[in-house]
């Protein structure tokens, strides 16, 4: 029951959210606060009493807690939830992140408090059964269940800067690009299932049959259907050039709607890839794996570039969020257990560390009324706390060391220059812009003569104590990694040897001198 | 030695304190606790250090691992520390120099707003620094190697309210990130290499895995060369290091003098196996103090700030450390790093008192005539000045350098050695051009006299440590590094010696004749046609910066400038607006008019029908 619980009790609590609105407005926040308080301490309690790291070594699929329920036995469609070690790791960010939506939107939110937090949680529930879904049905039902509290979260409580229109318009155009992209998806999946039955005459969604699917097809079948799950992952990590949605979204969105789409929906899509996209076609993969990482690296370098000449705050970390995630791509598509291991940590301390600066964009506007950073300026100043939290997150940005994402982005680069040279060496080039756009958001804000010489109002305990508490965790992931490294071993030793890379025999083009890396 | 984790553990507990209790702390408080934890961390340094010279034989080593820091796969690195000769005496220096620059600064700082920010900066980066030089493995020295490098920014940064500071502190950041790029590109190479980053089995197993001159081993040190060039402030990366002034004046004395800029000499020594199978490379390291060390002496003669002298000197002195190097001198260059050290922090320190004095102005022309008001800080000068220029016999530069040119003569690269002479007579030059126009001439600003224990103690050991005291301290380096040998060291002793001595005083007696009292010559030659012509290009650091402002910044500028808008997603937006024009050629159809309707279903059928007889006709034959 553990597993079902986990998406039931958000799905519940966001219910009892919208009835309790009229009891006040603080008994909605109450009961969605309790509501993924207990989500995250169920996360926590399966860490502690699973072992994700037992099969370690034979590359088995490990997982730790499974349920099973009859949903549609004439099309082979159940309820199948599983939970290893890399959707444990999701489990826990979307718990510690969702506490950290519900914390933020405290004071941000007055209107339809209830009706509120119910598309929070119900949009938290979608991303835990997308992280936990062992049934393709079930995995496409989640996926678009998500999609469609967080347009209400956009376009009913967005910003309040324009005219509604334009949140409206950003939340339809979110809805669009992910609806295509999940359409396109859908293809691949029944595709998959109908080769499947073709082949073996029983029809089944189920993931774990469906992972010798790629051995019942054509090279070019194979290719055509992994590219139909990449372009779905692919919309929603997002990757350039289909990325456009993603800033408009970030800039009309609700802090709290920023936090869940950068900090947690994202990572569904660089999950998706990594459980589903690799597994089912490694070989098609591995065939796409040069042209994926090329993109990233185009992404890495247009996201910087963009960041950098944003004049709002919150576009700007968006178009960081564009950067990142071509590390990510490099990170999958390599491939060997350092990228792989390495991906998890990055895509935590992604998650963490944009949510962070999301909450703080967010605390800044609240007390200053604008997010464009030409109006900011010579903050340093005018608040005691949030210029130095302001700093750290910038400097976990840029992946100082020390900080969650130094090891993931380390560990990315340390693995994929065995595979891929050269593009690992433009990659890494790129942390001088990272510098360059992290220090540029630091230098527009809290840098000058201040535009005013009245304080702003300070941080309450409830801010100080959300933001410390994600820079807390970056840092102590930062200095000790190893647990977390524990937990996603055997998952992602699994990946490794699924798409297997050390039976490339012919050297990939690019940046062909490197020897093929050891299983 | 049990206790060495607590070298970084002091000054970063002194971190989290002051930067999460920031101002609820007064003045006095965050300096009991800034200067304090340096203090304790320096204390620790010298009971483990005792511990270590007895305990440990010669070439010894300690090794102490904390925890596992990232294990994957075959991937090991852990939070460890190593302690050796080398590491102990950089330890040494961050500690010992740290300590009585942060005592200094809490002179300094008395009254500025962010007194316990400034001090909150200073111990994470004397953190950071104890860890650079401690880490085991290349990652572990990374992550010093980046946070020095943060340290920097924030601290270059402290006067916030000046945009100008934050743009040399991203100008600072930026460039020498540039280096570290290079680096972690080294740190890879060697990671697919040899399969560890752990810096002993590094040198164990490169000349088992390398030959001399093998293309692997050539890349991996020129990258590491690449990051040690960006943090040590040498050619072609040195331009942030002038513009890095702008920080307080202590910070400049620990961070652009003693200790973080000297952290690129000290990862050349760490990793010296992997040079020396590139010998090519070495002498490129060599080559790059040397051409360095002259430019950086250029530009110190007409600079007119009294830090950006230093701040070139400083330049030009870590160019002997890359030389000595170079020519295998790996001793010297580590002495040469302590006593600069010693005298270097001693005069940007002093030059901090020379600021307050005359009322926060930097310019040296404004100034003069100040030994009689302060002439404690115009000993300091003297002798930390003398031990830049390596006054002979009486100051420890001379020792360092007069090693350096020495082995540099003995190893047969007479052209560095050649380099290194001129740059010495450059330095007597600039060294005491700066003390005759600062101390000597009319006084032109009233200058107050100054008193504190925290002043004049921390002056007081750094003023002893840069005589010939100084050169009395052992480095623990034998078995460290390897020992330099030549067979004619001993007969080129002498020449070198007299001519080291003669060079420091005829560049003495120059900078006597320019300018001393009136700076006729001086004056007439900076307003002679080729003056004119050279001291603003000497000035801006010999056109470096506009270079690569053309190179680098206005590219970078441009690219961002025409893409602003996000071309890509304007394309895809695109899409609706097709379908709105499509929308709108469809809705002219629909008009209501009944002979238009008639028409469309007449041409409409005749369409179709001559559709299928087109393909009637196709698929029959």
């Amino acid at each position: 029951m553990t597993l079902s619980a986990l998406i039931l009790i958000p799905f519940f609590g966001g219910l009892l959210c919208w009835l309790s609105e009229r009891l006040g407005a603080g008994v909605p926040r109450w009961i969605a606060l309790i509501t993924m308080s207990l989500v995250l301490a169920i996360g926590v309690n399966l860490w502690l009493t699973g072992d994700y790291s037992s099969v370690a070594g034979t590359g088995g699929l490990n997982w730790q807690v499974e349920e099973q329920y009859s949903w549609i036995p004439l099309l082979g469609v159940s309820i199948h939830f599983g939970i290893d070690g890399l959707s444990l790791v999701m489990v826990l960010l979307t718990g510690l992140l969702g506490v950290v939506a519900v914390g933020c939107s405290w004071k941000e939110i007055n209107k339809n408090v209830g009706a509120f937090h119910m598309n929070l949680l119900w949009s938290l529930a979608g991303v835990l059964g997308v992280f936990l879904a062992l049934d393709m049905m079930l995995f496409f039902f989640f996926w678009e269940m998500m999609l469609i509290p967080v347009y209400f979260l956009i376009a009913l409580w967005g910003s309040s800067a324009h005219n509604g229109a334009v949140r409206v318009k950003a939340a339809t155009k979110f809805f669009i690009y992910t609806q295509v992209g999940g359409l396109v998806m859908l293809v691949g999946i029944l595709a998959l299932v109908v080769v499947n039955y073709k082949a073996t005459g029983q029809i089944t969604f189920a993931y774990e049959t469906l992972l010798n699917t790629h051995k019942l097809m054509s090279q070019e079948l194979q290719f055509i259907l992994m590219l139909c799950f990449f372009i779905g992952f692919a919309v929603k990590l997002p990757i350039v050039p289909v990325h456009a949605w993603l800033p408009d979204a970030h800039a009309e969105a609700p802090t709290a709607g920023s936090v869940d789409l950068a900090g947690i929906l994202l990572k569904t899509a660089g999950y998706g890839m990594l459980r589903f996209t690799l597994p089912f076609f490694p070989d098609a993969s591995q065939e796409f794996a040069n042209t994926a990482m090329l993109l990233g690296v185009f992404g890495i370098f247009y996201g910087a570039f963009l960041a950098f000449v944003q004049t709002d705050i919150k576009r700007l970390i968006a178009y960081t969020s564009i950067s990142h995630m071509g590390f990510v791509l490099i990170g999958i598509y390599s491939g060997n257990l350092l990228t792989l291991q390495g991906l998890a940590i990055q895509m935590l301390a992604h998650g963490l560390c944009a949510g962070g600066l999301f909450i703080l964009a967010g605390q800044l506007y609240e007390r200053l009324g604008t997010r464009d950073m030409r109006e900011m300026g010579g903050l340093w100043a005018r608040f005691t706390y949030l210029p130095p939290l302001l700093m750290f997150f910038a400097a976990a940005l840029l992946g100082i060391p020390g900080t969650a994402n130094f090891i993931g982005e380390f560990l990315i680069l340390l693995g994929a220059f065995k595979v891929v040279p050269v593009l690992t060496i433009i990659a890494t080039a790129s942390l001088v812009l990272a510098g360059v756009y992290s220090l540029i958001l630091i230098h527009r804000t809290l840098f000058g003569q201040p535009t005013s010489e009245q304080k702003l109002a300070e941080l309450s305990a409830r801010e100080i104590s959300l933001v410390v508490s994600l820079a807390v965790i970056l840092l102590v992931i930062g200095f000790y990694p190893q647990p977390l490294l524990n937990v996603s071993v055997d998952a992602m030793t699994f990946i490794q040897q699924t798409y297997a890379p050390a039976d490339v025999s012919v050297p990939l083009p690019i940046g062909g001198a490197a020897s093929p890396v050891a299983p | 030695m049990n206790f060495l984790y607590l070298t970084f553990l002091f000054p970063a507990i002194g971190f989290l304190l002051l930067a999460t209790l920031r101002t609820r702390l007064s003045e006095n408080l965050a300096a009991v606790i800034g200067v304090g934890s340096i203090g304790l961390s320096a204390l620790t340094t010298v009971y483990v250090g005792i511990d270590f010279l007895n305990n440990v034989e010669q070439g010894g080593k300690y090794v102490q691992t904390l925890w596992t820091w990232m294990h994957v796969g075959d991937f090991n690195a852990s939070f460890g520390l190593h302690l050796d000769g080398l590491s102990l005496t950089m330890l040494g220096v961050i500690t010992g120099v740290g300590f009585f620059i942060h005592l200094f600064a809490s002179w300094y700082m008395r009254g500025e707003a962010g007194y316990e920010r400034f001090f909150s900066y200073m111990n994470l980066f004397v953190a950071s620094m104890v860890l650079l030089v401690l880490g085991d493995n290349l990652g572990l020295l990374y992550l010093g190697w980046e946070g020095v490098g943060l340290c920097s920014y924030l601290l270059i940064g402290f006067y916030y309210s000046d945009r100008a500071n934050g743009e040399a502190a991203i100008k600072a950041f930026t460039v020498t990130r540039v280096g570290d790029v290079f680096m972690a590109i080294g740190i890879f190479i060697i990671f697919q290499q040899l399969g560890t980053l752990d810096i002993q089995q590094i040198l164990v197993l490169a000349p088992q895995k390398w030959s001399e001159g093998d293309p692997m081993v050539v890349a991996a040190s020129l990258m590491l060369l690449g990051g040690a060039v960006g943090k040590s402030a040498q050619l072609p990366l040195q331009t942030w290091l002038a513009d890095a002034m702008a920080g307080p004046t202590p910070v400049s004395a620990l961070i652009h003098a003693a200790t973080m800029v000297t952290a690129g000499v000290y990862l050349i020594a760490r990793t010296h196996t992997v040079f020396e199978l590139a010998p090519d490379v070495l002498l490129l390291v060599g080559v790059v103090g040397a051409i360095t060390l002259l430019i950086a002496g250029f530009s110190a003669l007409v600079q007119t700030d009294i830090k950006r002298v230093l701040a070139y000197s400083t330049m030009s002195q870590i160019g002997y450390m890359f030389l000595a190097l170079g020519v295998g001198a790996w001793d010297a260059a580590i002495f040469h790093l302590m006593t600069h050290a010693f005298f270097k922090a001693l005069l940007f320190l002093s030059a901090g008192a020379v600021i307050i004095a005359c009322h926060h102005e930097q310019n040296i022309f404004k100034m003069g005539g100040l030994w009689k008001k302060i002439p404690f800080v115009y000993a300091c000068f003297l002798v930390g000045g003398g031990a830049l220029a390596a006054f002979p016999f009486l100051t420890v530069g001379f020792f360092s350098k007069d090693a350096i040119l020495l082995q540099a003569y003995a190893s047969g690269h007479t052209n560095l050695f050649w380099a290194g002479l001129v740059g010495a007579f450059f330095t007597s030059i600039y060294t005491f051009r700066l003390i005759f126009i600062v101390f000597h001439g009319e006084e032109k600003t009233h200058a107050h006299s100054i008193h504190g224990f925290s002043y004049w103690l921390p002056l007081g050991v750094l003023l002893v440590l840069s005589t010939f005291v100084g050169s009395f301290i052992h480095q623990p380096l034998e078995g460290v590094l390897p020992a330099f040998t030549s067979a004619t060291l001993e007969e080129s002793k002498h020449f070198v010696e007299i001519l080291a001595i003669a060079t420091g005083l005829i560049g003495l007696a120059f900078a006597f004749v320019f300018f001393w009292g009136e700076r006729r010559i001086a004056k007439s030659i900076s307003e002679s046609g080729l003056g004119r012509l050279l001291s603003p290009v000497l000035r801006d650091g010999c056109g470096f910066d506009w270079l690569y402002n053309w190179l680098f910044v206005k590219p970078y500028l441009f690219i961002a400038a025409i893409n602003r808008h996000d071309a890509i997603a304007k394309l895809f937006d695109l899409i609706p607006s097709l379908a709105k024009l499509g929308n709108s050629a469809m809705s002219v159809t629909e008009n209501g008019r009944v002979r238009w309707y008639a028409t469309s279903i007449a041409l409409g059928a005749v369409l179709v029908l001559g559709a299928v007889l087109v393909l009637q006709v196709t698929f029959t034959h």
